[in-house]
């Protein structure tokens, strides 16, 4: 059996800010980590392959060449190889032709039993490069997987969170599913798994590698744009009570009764203009 | 292909394109700017750049014929024959979408058993409504929902798409969107069309909204977007209104599923949906315990509110993660969010910073809380909720 984990090295977005003053981006010192979301997908493999039976956990991710250091802390973890889709073609990629050049490096590999990947990435949050690959691949897909359990007939039950609840859908395989924080509990890397992904050989391929059309890679294959990019409106300063318990909650029950009463009116910020 | 270069007579060296790349991806020598590899073609610096001198050239797909696509859609969600809100919500936007463009707006209702449902969705504002109504679709499954909804937009080609950001239009749309080669653009906060071009203008937040970013898809069509619950508004629903009803038929093959559906579990742990709420109280690690949640829980129910919770009081396994708010929770814009005990990490900001007002209640002045919210109390949390909770309660009586 082979499972490919696809994962996104992201910006550890909660430290970008927009500085107010000049209106710019404050990064400095954000550090890139693995898509969190992506982590529950590649500990979920190693699960299934600690199973027993003969299985390979691959994975795979697309981007600039500094990835290779997120792929080589899967390995540390304890995926068997890692394959970096790397090339300037690439670049601008937007979600459409993102799941399309994954796809292609999935049948590069001579395609999979199951595909794994976390429910969304924290950068983008677009939760549509999932489905996107798996309709690439022609594949059935599960999304917001809690649980998987193999059955006897080699199909899958999987769990899919919904508002209100579970899904149980049985499905065959080869089969795509996205996971949440609640299907496991990643692993930390072992001291031996560190020394095996130091010496780790990443493999890269570029666009002359997959059996792809080139019109539809990066920015030219993409079907979006984006035309703008700004900070949101900031929020005007807050009122901070303090002092006694009583007249405190008097005073903020005084300017919350509008909005409570109201409806649509009360508040003193108008939260994002667009 | 699509390039960029920076023409070294142009670039003075001001360093203000670096400022403005989202991505690290440029670097000065020798003091021109350089773009490095992990350049997404994104165009942030071109607009920063005050001399021109960053060239991005885009290269052109295939042409389609734009001008064949005509209506705006709403893909309606329904579930055991009741639509979700968001539907409606969609169908007021779509109608203000369409009324810009001069033009229809249609909803798509797929289930076993629902075309009775057809006259609500007339009823908030679509002039036509598309069923496919087969036992095939009686529970949501991604592949016939897609091919569905696929084969329609073939037929008809609607020049925008819009559906809810709901856990099954979150799966099923992108599979759509790959079917049909077109643009996707996931939970837009704000949608408008282009006076000049008449293009679908989307806007929506990224980096755990500390940036809004405006996309297009300028040459496939349709134009398809998601947007959350809440955030759109609905028409006053009209039973006068009239509208057209069209039953579509499906073949079989187009509607098979290699996946199968097997039950569905209620889970009364996440019946609480705090990413619908209009209003949340949550509690953090300044709670002390599990059984302090009493008082959150407390103060929800006089405002007809959810509880929410920040990482550190789920890790601490005071309450089940589906209540988490935040970066690896939940995000949640409800019109009141009210923090109890909670430090504001940024991770948990990421994920309430949208709310139209925010209360804050923390013994530590400095708490990052503060600077978030609208409104803020400095004091015991174990004086201050109670307090708090039995002064609404008399009020809203």
């Amino acid at each position: 059996m082979r499972i490919v984990v696809l994962i996104k090295q992201v910006p550890d977005t909660t430290e970008v800010r927009i500085d107010r003053e000049t209106n710019t981006l404050i990064r400095e010192g954000v550090p890139s980590i693995i898509n969190p979301f992506d982590m529950y997908a590649l500990e979920e493999a190693l699960r299934i392959r600690e199973r027993g039976g003969e299985a390979t956990v691959t994975v795979m991710s697309m981007g600039p060449p500094q990835v290779e250091s997120a792929l080589r802390e899967t390995v540390a973890l304890g995926a068997d190889e890692a394959i970096l889709l790397s090339d300037r073609a690439f670049a601008g990629s937007d979600t459409w032709s993102t799941s399309y050049t994954l796809a292609a490096g999935i049948r590069k590999l001579g395609g999979c039993d199951i595909v794994l990947c976390g429910k969304q990435a924290i950068d983008g949050d677009t939760a549509q490069v999932g489905p996107g690959v798996a309709q690439h691949l022609d594949i059935p897909q599960v999304t917001y997987v809690k649980k998987l359990e193999f059955e006897d007939g080699g199909t899958v039950l999987a769990e899919r969170m919904m508002e209100d609840g579970h899904d149980v859908i049985r499905v065959p395989l080869p089969a795509l599913f996205t996971v949440v924080k609640e299907i496991n509990e990643p692993r930390l890397p072992s001291l031996k798994g560190k020394m095996k992904a130091k010496k780790a050989e990443i493999t890269v391929w570029g666009a002359d590698d997959l059996d792809v059309d080139q019109a539809e890679l990066g920015l030219d294959g993409s079907p979006t744009r984006v035309v703008r990019i700004f900070a949101p409106e900031p929020r005007e300063g807050g009122v901070v009570f303090e002092g006694d318990v009583d007249e405190t909650v008097g005073r903020l029950v005084d300017e919350l009764l509008p909005l409570l009463r109201g409806g649509e009116q009360g508040g003193r910020s108008e939260g994002v203009k667009t | 292909m699509s390039s960029i270069e920076v023409l070294p007579d142009r670039c003075v060296g001001c360093e203000l394109c670096v400022k403005a790349c989202l991505y690290d991806a440029i670097e000065m020598r020798e003091g021109l700017a350089v773009i490095k590899d992990n350049c997404t073609l994104c165009g942030a610096c071109v607009d920063a750049c005050k001399f021109d001198a960053i060239l991005l050239r885009v290269g052109r797909g295939e042409e389609i014929p734009l001008e064949a696509y005509r209506g705006v859609w709403v893909v309606a969600e329904q579930r055991g024959g009741v639509v979700h809100g968001v539907t409606y919500e969609l169908l007021g936007k779509g109608r203000e979408l369409a009324e810009a463009r001069g033009t229809t707006l249609s909803a798509v209702l797929l289930g076993s058993g629902v075309t009775d449902l057809a006259s609500e969705l007339v009823a908030g504002g679509a002039d036509t409504v598309y069923v496919v109504d087969d036992p095939a679709l009686a529970h949501y499954l991604d592949e016939p929902y897609a091919a569905a909804v696929s084969e329609l937009i073939l037929k008809y080609r609607p020049e925008v798409v819009l559906t809810g950001a709901t856990s099954v239009g979150r799966s099923l749309i992108p599979r759509v969107a790959v079917r049909v080669r077109t643009g996707l653009t996931a939970d837009c906060t704000g949608l408008a069309i282009d006076d000049e071009g008449g293009l679908l203008l989307q806007t929506r937040p990224a980096f755990g909204g500390n940036i809004m970013a405006t996309i297009i898809c300028p040459n496939r069509r349709p134009q398809m977007a998601t947007v959350r619950h809440k955030v759109m508004r609905a028409l006053p629903r009209d039973p006068e209104r009239t509208g057209s009803i069209v039953v579509e038929r499906l073949p079989g093959e187009v509607l098979a599923s290699r996946a199968e559906y097997v039950e569905f579990v209620k889970d009364l742990t996440q019946m609480v949906n705090i990413a619908e709420a209009d209003v949340i109280v949550s509690g953090g690690r300044g709670l002390g315990g599990p059984e302090h949640f009493a008082i959150i829980e407390e103060l929800a129910a006089v405002l007809g509110g959810a509880v929410g919770a920040s990482r550190a009081a789920v890790d601490a396994g005071w309450i089940p993660y589906s209540h988490q708010v935040g970066q690896t929770g939940k995000t949640v814009q409800p019109k009141l969010y009210i923090a109890c005990g909670i430090s504001g990490a940024v991770q948990h900001l990421a994920g309430m910073g949208s709310s139209k007002v925010i209360v804050a209640v923390n013994k530590d002045p400095d708490a990052p809380i503060f600077k978030a919210a609208t409104y803020g109390i400095v004091g015991d949390l174990f004086e201050v909720v109670p307090a708090l909770t039995a002064r609404l309660k008399a009020e809203l009586a």
